[in-house]
């Protein structure tokens, strides 16, 4: 049992952190943030330029193989290139779908004519990819997607709504689930589409969140018409496409989330009276701090014993889907108890309290769209149920109706 | 990174499983639960004859010469096992503390005899002591040891025992004229206590300038094996209720399907993965002699102590009323989770440790 890289991956991480001392500013504090103070356009050349150099120094896709432009190596090696990058001020956010998501599923099930197409410009930041699966009324429930793509001589025509889509207002394509078939049961009749953000009758209309951030989007398609080369998959597979999308996500291991909680409740406690005395003294406190250690770092040592396992050349095990719904419940209980140190002045905005309050007031106002996004709570308790703990699915009324005759 | 367990050290923690199933039955558990055993003698004598007593022993003391590492596996497995055996004061505690502080005589005299299973040693040397009765303390004047400790992990079972006193550490025998010993009923008769009076008593001094420290370091690691032993328990009782849930049917339909028993449940997994992680560390720390050892045990002691507590609770709920019944072992989990916690420090001192290590002494 050790933290040691094995004589390949150290070798690896040395060449990853010359090139990265070599070509990138390394963050100067926890909260210091890539193209901080640029306005949108400007952060997007400079994110896109970024990511040009980096995809000709090889790092733009680690694990995939060199036939689709792939550096070829392992996936404990995009591990290591993702710590690394983490010291530094990169615009990771902004490729976050294109790399993690949307470009292995069309490596996994485009054409080769797609392949070539799409694969290398967007490794090279030429094309920034989001992802269209979640609606109105398919959240948790995706089956229940309701855009329609009909058969239109040789192409499609699409028409709906998707809703929760990061990075569509500045995003050049996207994967789309839609149904093609209203006849089967509602997971049977989909299928992915490869969605050319600059069409007509393709409306993105931010939405603005209670953080008063604008990540996420509404995007209203109007009768959107699409080529029959932008059909990605078999028709009628959209599902099994879709899944094997969201499979990709355990393999994006190796950034550290939100700094450390523990330290920066610590921060503020040491400079916050309670009855005259440091507030870092209070049992309470003091309490509160460890137990916003043992569930981060607890956290973290469970993504440890999965870079270890994807390092033995295995997958990480079930211990892996414990991540999100502890780690997103200590954000919200650790922002909680930063907030409250300061009583009546911790309702005081950060930038007229202090830039020290700025994390934990973020931290709080974020933490219910943590426990929310990527799926809720409940879902991950059930997919731990079913999964892992083998106890029977959710009793479903759904499951063999055909679509067009279920009710909302 | 290589932070797991090897295949080879999980194939041991298979044959440890396999042969503590066959041993540390619920009806061999039982009998120590009735009294009718100080401990599981046939249960400890397998652990022997394994190697699993010694296997953290030097092999020039009788010992398998593996390591910590290894000895977290034992304590896992014994934990899902419920063994009623003393491991605890006796390996986890005094083996490790006359290996560090013992003279060379000293190691020579017991290590061979725990590792063979021969000799039971109880130890009471943590520095989180609470104190309820009205006893007088213990104290040492020169070498010889008066005053009474209560609440004796293994006391009676015992020959000798080993305490920290007056910032020393010494091993008492405890068979001997001027120690009167009397069983104190244990809320996990399991894992019982026991009374011990020592009236001028002459002891033996391990390390006498160091002994605080070195207890303090063996209490660490005490604190990381429990862990090991709260996460195989924790780990038994999950599995025990969805294994009942899958089977009893309630409204048409089995029990397991109702969501609010399948997100109990998840809630258990997760925080018994948790557990798990900061046990791990423990683990890490404690083989490799890091410094983060303190910081490291007092984490895995807080997040095992609670997961076991609320995987055995639950556990024992998820069973209805059959779970509140003797015969059912619902409750021995229930008190082996109260025991693990309490023997050695409550939660609540042991989360003031952690806060300590990351924050500072509090003024």
């Amino acid at each position: 049992m050790d933290f040691d890289d094995t004589p390949e991956e150290a070798a690896f991480r040395t060449r990853v952190r010359a090139w990265l001392e070599a070509n990138a500013t390394p963050k100067r504090s926890r909260d210091d943030r890539f193209g901080a103070g640029l306005d949108e356009a400007a952060y997007l050349a400079a994110a896109r330029a970024w990511q040009a150099k980096k995809a000709a120094a090889g790092y733009a896709a680690i694990a995939a193989p060199r036939e689709m432009g792939g550096l070829g190596g392992t996936p404990a090696m995009q591990v290591i290139y993702n710590q690394e990058e983490g010291r530094f001020l990169t615009p990771g956010h902004v490729f976050e779908v294109s790399l993690g998501t949307a470009l292995p599923t069309v490596a996994m099930w485009g054409t080769s004519e797609q392949k070539a197409a799409y694969l290398e410009p967007a490794f090279r930041g030429d094309h920034i990819w989001c992802q269209l699966f979640s609606e109105p009324s398919a959240g948790s429930d995706l089956g229940n997607v309701r855009t329609r793509a009909v058969r239109d001589g040789d192409g499609w025509i699409v028409t709906g709504q998707k809703v929760w889509t990061s990075g569509a207002h500045f995003a050049d394509y996207g994967i789309l689930l839609a149904r093609t078939d209203w006849d089967e049961p509602k997971s049977k009749g989909l299928t992915m589409f490869i969605l050319d953000m600059k069409l007509p009758g393709i409306e993105v209309r931010p939405i603005r969140q209670i953080s008063e951030e604008s990540h996420f989007n509404e995007v209203f398609l109007s009768e959107v018409r699409l080529p029959e080369g932008a059909r990605l998959g078999p028709e009628g597979q959209g599902w099994k496409v879709m899944l094997s999308t969201l499979m990709q996500e355990r393999f994006s291991l190796g950034e550290n989330f939100s700094g450390d909680l523990y330290d920066q409740i610590a921060g503020l406690a040491r400079q916050v009276l309670w009855n005259d005395r440091p507030a870092i003294e209070d049992a309470r406190v003091r309490a509160g701090i460890a137990d916003a250690y043992i569930a981060q770092f607890g956290v973290d040592l469970i993504v440890r014993r999965g870079m270890s396992a994807i390092s033995r050349g295995e997958s990480p095990g079930p211990e892996m889907a414990a991540i999100k719904l502890i780690g997103a419940r200590a954000f919200q209980t650790a922002g909680a108890l930063a907030l409250e140190l300061g009583g009546a002045e911790g309702l005081i905005a950060a930038e007229d309290l202090g830039a020290d309050w700025r994390l934990p007031q973020l931290f709080w106002i974020s933490a219910p769209g943590a426990r929310i996004a990527g799926g809720t709570d409940e879902i991950q308790k059930n997919t731990i149920a079913e999964r892992v703990l083998g106890l029977p699915g959710e009793i479903r009324t759904d499951r063999d109706v055909p679509f067009r005759e279920l009710e909302g | 990174m290589n932070f797991d367990f090897s295949e080879d050290q999980r194939r041991l923690q298979q044959e440890l499983r396999r042969v503590l199933a066959d041993h540390s039955t619920s009806a061999n558990v039982r009998r120590v639960l009735e009294g009718e055993a100080p401990f599981c003698a046939a249960t400890w004598r397998e652990l022997a004859g394994l190697g699993a007593l010694g296997i953290a022993i030097a092999e020039e003391h009788g010992g398998a010469g593996m390591g910590l590492l290894e000895l977290c596996l034992v304590a896992e497995e014994a934990g899902r096992a419920l063994a009623a055996v003393p491991l605890l004061p006796t390996v986890y505690l005094a083996a490790e503390a006359i290996a560090r502080a013992g003279s060379p005589a000293q190691a020579a005299d017991w290590l061979p005899r725990i590792a063979s299973g021969e000799a039971v040693v109880s130890a009471v040397i943590d520095g989180r002591q609470q104190r309820v009765l009205a006893d007088p303390p213990l104290r040492l004047s020169g070498t010889r040891l008066s005053g009474v400790a209560n609440a004796v992990p293994d006391g009676l079972a015992a020959r000798a025992c080993l305490l920290l006193v007056d910032g020393q550490l010494v091993l008492a025998d405890t068979t001997g004229s001027g120690v009167e010993r009397r069983e104190q009923r244990s809320l996990d008769p399991t894992r019982p206590l026991a009374r011990i009076a020592f009236d001028d008593v002459p002891v033996e001094v391990l390390k006498a300038r160091e002994g605080a420290r070195v207890a303090a370091d063996v209490v660490d690691g005490g604190a990381v094996l429990l862990a090991f032993e709260a996460v195989g328990g924790a780990e038994r009782a999950l599995h025990a209720a969805r294994d009942y849930v899958m089977e009893r049917r309630a409204f048409g339909r089995l029990v397991g399907s109702f969501q609010a028993v399948k997100h109990k449940l998840a809630e258990i997994f997760a925080q018994i993965e948790i557990a798990r992680a900061h046990a791990y560390y423990g683990a890490w720390a404690m083989a490799s002699g890091a410094p983060e050892l303190p910081r490291a045990a007092a984490a895995a002691r807080v997040a095992a102590t609670t997961a076991y507590r609320l995987a055995a609770e639950e556990s024992l709920h998820l069973h209805g009323g059959i779970g509140y019944t003797w015969e059912v072992d619902c409750h021995l989990h229930l008190r082996r989770a109260r025991w693990l916690g309490q023997i050695l420090g409550n939660e609540h001192q042991w989360r003031e440790s952690l806060a300590a290590s990351l924050i500072g002494k509090a003024a």
